[in-house]
């Protein structure tokens, strides 16, 4: 005997004690798809027949079956249900979940299960009785409960010859691949259909009266139409004959829209307000025969709600479908795929108001629908609506699948006055507001999460960090549509046995070396802020590609996010001088592109850090204040002969080191009014239009960013270079001399970077290599002491060298993922997951 | 950092024996932070001097403590003032290698001990949060003549003006073992942040180092407060037994209601014009009535209060049984643990605990947990967001969370001029990104109205002034549509 059961379902086992459930259940699932009265019982009172904790086992075994129907998986609950509550609470649960409800009743004789009864778990005769005689009084109401399929075993050869066959759900089309040609709102225009189609390449077929009757793609392409095939249009008779001739012959799938749904109830002499163009559908059909009439009623009966598509990529639903509901089926299902989510209040026109469903989406997969006209299909969230309004003299519009392709065809005509012009009736719909898509949510940042990246593969953040980063992210950063990038922390070089260093270029090399990377570029470090450039063409750039529509050009924020300039004006106009470098040179047109983000570090260090800097010099202060008395009075205690030498010595250089510290940070320090005195120092072309530069060479970065600086040598400063062959001892040597020179000369230092492109893999990306006196700022002016530099040298570089990996695959993640035009909240969790990073506990000397 | 003590008195090398060190030998001692050094540079007749340094090993100091750098300079831990100046440190030092001497033994001089003799003492690089003026309103009172100059942050950058260093001379005459215990006292307090953990026992040193010459001070209440490290709890407790010492009533301790550290002393201060006779209530605690008073008339049973903080508004609405579902929102997890703890979450009777629940969440993201509530409250937090985020915000708030009733209060800037210690031009936190007119909120809300499908009311909190309204504005936004509870 063969029993059907849909793949994703709630099975309800039903029978007496000593029916057999728990044997066939053994028998036909896997262990861990059953779930049992029995064992939940013991589970939470040591006792499976302990009767005054079935309350509380079922709790749990509802608990259990309900985060299995979440994520989608058959679940078979083995307990009597034999009395009608107890089954009404299976049936709650599955609709709870959208899936199909199942009973397998095992109605056997009675002396079977006495027999089993007594050899099992011997209850009293009275109970049997009575759970057998509650089953039979059952039976015949089981569908009319809710149970979409009822199964019952009478005999024992009946449960013994059982063989199940899961039936996949209606709506899943997953194993066809396309390629497809998504169809939005027809709506009676025949004509335009037929445009359309011959437009996407579809040959039509017509009958003996040049009707068509079906059409087909000689590529094998399969159109798929998103509903509302009917009602208002001039020809609904003529839209269905085609698309019911080609979904009989394969060559096209259609959902349900709303108006299918109504016209049936119409057809079938329900009772039907007339409106919204169903009178149109139902006088051109009665021109038909009533076969006809017949065949597209029941075409459009059969219509399923939505369809999932290419291994699940690609879900198709006339009003769209969040994702919870993807593959599921209930009632609720249905009417969300025909009339979408209304939140229940209506506006002040009276009309229902609409749940964004859209904007909170966050599937994987594209969800594809019409049902809502707007001027011009976009993309919201991997969400696109088709419905453009044909009828109302707009356009039919096909999206070609995987293409994302989109064609469209003009109406030829107004054929139905819409009630509100249709522009306006555009502006109504929830996703073409002015800025559709930057709704984030608090869940897309917080807790623990673990992102893909393509550099590192999956990186997971932790809740505590997340929690960290949600404050400097919320009170502090820009608008996070500019925010497509923060730049990574980078590690140092090993560190040096050189004497009175604790960093040296031949650590770096070594590195590279044993990476066997042999060409490396080393690239001067510009002691300032680390500052990321957005640079749009214009204001409209601004308004398409990141949706920022005040007018402002572009962003220049810090590591964290933050505007580097309190004032908008003046990033403004340091933006427009940058704009004037980048026409000049000629990049917009040499790179394909109107925007670009550049990673760059902006002089003097004064500059953003006017605060911190005040605190290095407080240190001198109090040095340059106590060290000189405390130098004459261990003079003067010498003087009179008592040995204090050692000390006197050490004071002494301790002056001599904070001299050197006043001079190593006043170096960074010069005035600035407004952009005057202001440097911009960029290293890497990070972005531009449908291209991240992480594959060119350092040096096709920097060649370009010469001749940004030929462009405006006084705003911008060149990075110098200097490219070594570690593998070569005379090429390292010189690498060494050239960064002696430098970091005597007040440098920071220098970052070490493989030449070729941005490092893949566990491979640093760069190593930094600070100088003697640049250190001073950072471990104190008296690390050069070799007491302290010994004890120093004891760093740990793991942590910061794991963190600058993944800083450095995320900060990519986002940028790919920005060029790949994903939307906002994919950009924005990877671009917060940096920050979140970074709270990270680390040495901050490192 | 160092120290020198000089006098005059004859012989003037009585001074190593009320130190309890020999003029003529350097001595060193470990102690907290490094090693002090006691050696003189000049022991005649007329005029013996005696110096502390504490040398101190910063790379050793910085393994034994985190994150002691002040706000926003991690590296503070490292880079720091400790190895030159005069801060808590040396005063510990002191404590330690001068113990008798502050206690005043001394076997072999016991009546110079409670002798004032003519003392100098310098200080070449003493931080002070206040300026020459502290240094001069804590020493004067005790009979010095005091000299202090302000050290320059960095000569190579003269406007970047004084650093917080002062080279100080006093010179007087007193006994030794108050000077010493006057220093003792007094450096961590004009530091103003001590370097090492404030607890109980600092109370008892702070009384016996102290009670001699604290009690009559007049700036007693910043000395002890500072010293004590703003923990007030500590300062009361201190402030009792002073006054016990003394032989009077210990003056009620207040329990630790320390204002909220994000609002300007004129928010808490009575607002009014008979502030003098009886007590007005703070315009804070206006606020929190008018937002009471407008939840109560919405009849709203289900709160939100985004920006909670620590917790204000939250104790308000826990006091009301009609607010059955309170939910307190704020972006600083420090500012949810404070809030928790000053509730007293982890006592409360669980039929009051279950009415509230604390979420941290922003006001710039969509919170699904935030939907459906029947009143939603921003109390003095719009002002917090920088402008371009406004929309996101009344997305979060109007558009996503939609509940029935926002009710929302901001400074009117119009008022500011109204408090005198308030400079032209400065916000009422330094951390306000904006603060708007009456007429730049009226039009935020109508723009917010419009596009969310709101009404909205204004009214204003605080004493009306005819020509600049009231200090603070609140409007009460009803969503379009639903049903009055």
């Amino acid at each position: 005997m063969k029993l059907a059961i849909p793949e994703l379902s709630l099975v309800a086992l039903v029978g007496p004690s000593g029916s057999g459930k728990s044997t066939f259940a053994h028998r036909h699932f896997a262990p861990t798809q059953v779930l049992s009265s029995d064992v939940f019982r013991a589970m939470v009172a040591d006792d499976e027949n302990d009767q005054s904790a079935t309350a509380e086992a079922f709790d749990a075994l509802y608990h259990v079956a309900g985060k299995r129907l979440r994520a989608g998986r058959l679940t078979v609950v083995d307990a009597t249900h034999v009395q009608r509550e107890d089954r009404a609470k299976v049936v709650a649960l599955a609709r709870e979940h959208d899936v199909l409800p199942v009973a397998i009743v095992f109605d056997l004789p009675r002396s079977v299960c006495a027999t089993r009864n007594e050899n099992h778990r011997a209850l009293p005769d009275h109970v049997l009785r009575r759970q057998r005689d509650a089953l039979r009084r059952s039976l015949r109401h089981l569908h009319k409960e809710g149970f979409r399929k009822v199964h019952v075993l009478s005999t024992v050869d009946e449960v013994e010859s059982v063989e199940l066959q899961y039936e996949k759900a209606y709506n899943d089309k997953r194993e066809l691949t396309g390629p497809f040609d998504v169809i939005g709102d027809v709506h009676g225009c025949r004509a335009e259909l037929e445009n359309l189609l011959g437009r996407l390449g579809y040959r039509l077929d017509r009958d003996d009266s040049g009707r068509p009757v079906g059409a087909a793609h000689p590529d094998g392409r399969t159109a798929v139409f998103v509903g509302d095939l009917v009602d208002r249009g001039p020809d609904t008779p003529g839209v269905l004959r085609l698309v019911m001739g080609m979904v009989a012959a394969g060559t096209a799938l259609c959902v349900a829209g709303n108006h299918e749904n109504k016209l049936v109830r119409a057809l079938d002499g329900r009772k039907v307000t007339v409106s919204h163009g169903l009178a149109e559908s139902l006088a051109q059909l009665s021109g038909e025969s009533p076969d006809f009439r017949a065949s597209a009623r029941d075409f459009m009966y059969s219509l399923v709600s939505h369809y999932r598509l290419d291994g699940g990529d690609l879900v198709v639903a006339h009003a769209g479908l969040k994702e919870d509901y993807h593959g599921r089926a209930s009632a609720r299902v249905r009417s969300f795929c025909l009339y979408g989510e209304t939140t229940g209040e209506t506006d002040e026109y009276g009309l229902p108001v609409r749940h964004p469903w859209a904007r909170e989406y966050r599937g994987a997969a594209a969800v594809v629908y019409g049902h809502t006209p707007v001027l011009e299909p976009t993309w919201l969230n991997n969400t696109i609506c088709l419905d453009t309004g044909c009828v109302f003299g707009g356009s039919l519009t096909a999206l070609r699948w995987p293409e994302r392709d989109l064609v469209s065809v003009p109406a030829e005509q107004v054929h139905y006055q819409p009630v509100r012009p249709l522009a306006v009736e555009a502006g109504r719909s929830d996703d073409s507001q002015e800025r559709p898509d930057d709704l984030l949510r608090i869940q897309d940042v917080l807790g623990t999460r673990t992102l893909e990246t393509r550099l590192l593969g999956r990186l997971k953040v932790l809740e505590e960090n997340a929690a960290g980063a949600l404050e400097v992210m919320s009170r502090f950063a820009i608008d996070p549509r500019w925010l497509v990038y923060l730049p990574p922390t980078m590690a140092p070089s090993a560190t040096t046995e050189e004497e009175g260093l604790l960093e040296h270029p031949a650590e770096a090399f070594q590195y590279y070396r044993a990476e066997r990377v042999s060409q490396v570029l080393c690239e001067e470090k510009h002691m300032g802020s680390r500052a990321v450039v957005v640079l749009c063409r214009d204001g409209e750039v601004a308004r398409r590609r990141f949706g920022i529509a005040d007018g402002t050009t572009g962003a220049v924020h810090t590591r964290t996010g933050r505007a580097f300039f309190n004032d908008q004006e003046r990033t403004e106009r340091l933006l427009a001088r940058l704009r004037g470098a980048v026409d000049e040179a000629g990049l917009w047109a040499e790179l394909g592109t109107d925007w670009l983000v550049l990673d760059a570090e902006l002089l003097p260090w004064s500059a953003k850090a006017g605060d911190l800097l005040r605190q290095y010099a407080s240190v001198g202060a109090a040095a340059r204040a106590a060290l000189p008395t405390a130098v004459s009075v261990l003079e003067k205690v010498a003087g009179r002969g008592i040995d204090v030498g050692e000390l006197l010595g050490r004071q002494r250089r301790r002056l001599s080191h904070v001299d050197a510290f006043t001079a190593a940070y006043g170096g960074y320090c010069w005035p600035v009014d407004d952009l005057k005195g202001v440097v911009l120092a960029p290293f890497q072309i990070l972005a531009g239009e449908g291209a991240c530069y992480a594959d060119q060479d350092h040096l096709w970065h920097l060649e370009r960013i010469d001749r940004l600086v030929a462009a405006d040598p006084e705003l911008l400063r060149t990075t110098r270079r200097f490219l070594v062959n570690v593998d070569d001892p005379e090429s390292a040597a010189a690498g060494v001399a050239w960064w002696t020179e430098l970091t005597e000369r007040g440098g920071e230092g220098m970052v070490v970077k493989p030449l070729s492109g941005v490092a893949q893999g566990a491979l640093q990306p760069g190593i930094k290599c600070r100088g003697r006196e640049y250190l001073r700022i950072i471990y104190g002016p008296d690390y050069t002491e070799p007491a302290n530099l010994a004890r120093l040298r004891q760093r740990n570089l793991g942590r910061k060298r794991s963190l600058a990996l993944r800083e450095h695959a995320l900060g990519w993640e986002a940028l790919h993922r920005f060029v790949e035009g994903e939307p906002l909240w994919r950009v924005h969790e990877v671009v917060f997951a940096v920050l979140a990073l970074e709270s990270e506990p680390i040495d901050p000397r490192l | 950092m160092l120290l020198t003590v000089s006098t005059t008195h004859r012989p003037a090398t009585d001074l190593g024996h009320l130190l309890h060190k020999h003029p003529d030998r350097s001595q060193r001692f470990e102690v907290t932070g490094g090693v002090a050094h006691v050696m003189y540079p000049e022991a005649s007749e007329e005029r013996c001097t005696a110096a502390l340094l504490l040398d101190v090993d910063p790379v050793e100091l910085a393994r034994g403590r985190r994150g002691q750098g002040p706000e926003g300079f991690v590296l503070g831990q490292y880079v720091n003032d400790l190895p030159y100046a005069a801060s808590s440190l040396l005063a510990v030092a002191l404590g330690k290698v001068f113990g008798s001497a502050l206690r005043g033994r001394c076997g072999a001089r016991p009546e110079l001990v409670e002798t004032p003799i003519p003392l100098e003492i310098h200080i070449p690089a003493l931080p002070c949060r206040g300026g020459p003026e502290l240094v001069r309103n804590l020493f004067l009172p005790l009979g010095w003549s005091v000299w202090a100059i302000s050290v320059p942050l960095d000569p190579a950058f003269p406007d970047w003006g004084d650093s917080r260093y002062l080279d100080v001379r006093l010179t007087g005459s007193a006994r030794l073992a108050d000077a010493l215990s006057q220093l003792y006292v007094l450096l961590p307090v004009l530091d103003d942040a001590k370097h090492y953990w404030v607890s109980e026992d600092e109370v008892a040193k702070l009384v016996r180092a102290g009670g001699r010459w604290l009690n009559t001070h007049p700036e007693r209440e910043l000395i002890t407060s500072r010293y004590l490290a703003h923990q007030r709890r500590f300062a009361s407790a201190a402030l009792a037994r002073l006054a016990e010492l003394d032989g009077r009533p210990a003056e009620e301790v207040v329990e630790d209601v320390v204002e909220d550290a994000t609002e300007v002393a004129a928010d808490s201060a009575p607002v009014g014009h008979d502030a003098a006779d009886q007590r007005v209530p703070s315009l804070a605690e206006q606020r929190c009535a008018a937002i009471l008073s407008e939840l109560r008339s919405a009849g709203a049973a289900r709160v939100v209060d985004m920006g909670c903080g620590e917790g204000r508004l939250l104790r308000e609405l826990l006091a009301e049984r009609s607010f059955t579902e309170i939910v307190g929102v704020d972006v600083a997890p420090r500012a949810l643990r404070t809030a928790a703890a000053r509730l007293r979450l982890d006592q409360m009777a669980e039929r009051q605990r279950e009415r509230i629940r604390l979420l941290h969440g922003s006001l710039t993201y969509a919170d699904s947990r935030l939907a459906g509530f029947d009143a939603l409250v921003l109390a003095e937090v719009i002002e917090h967001v920088d402008p371009p985020r406004l929309p996101a915000l009344a997305q979060a708030v109007f558009g996503a969370a939609r509940p029935t009733t926002v009710v929302v209060t901001t400074p009117n800037v119009e008022y500011n001029v109204r408090w005198p210690s308030l400079p032209a031009g400065d916000t009422r936190h330094p951390d306000h990104r904006f603060e708007w007119s009456r007429t730049e909120f009226a039009d935020w809300a109508e723009t917010v109205s419009a596009e969310y499908g709101y009404t909205a009311r204004i009214l204003p909190v605080g004493p009306v002034d005819a020509e600049l309204g009231a200090p603070t504005q609140l409007a009460v936004f009803t969503r379009k549509g639903a049903n009055p509870a």
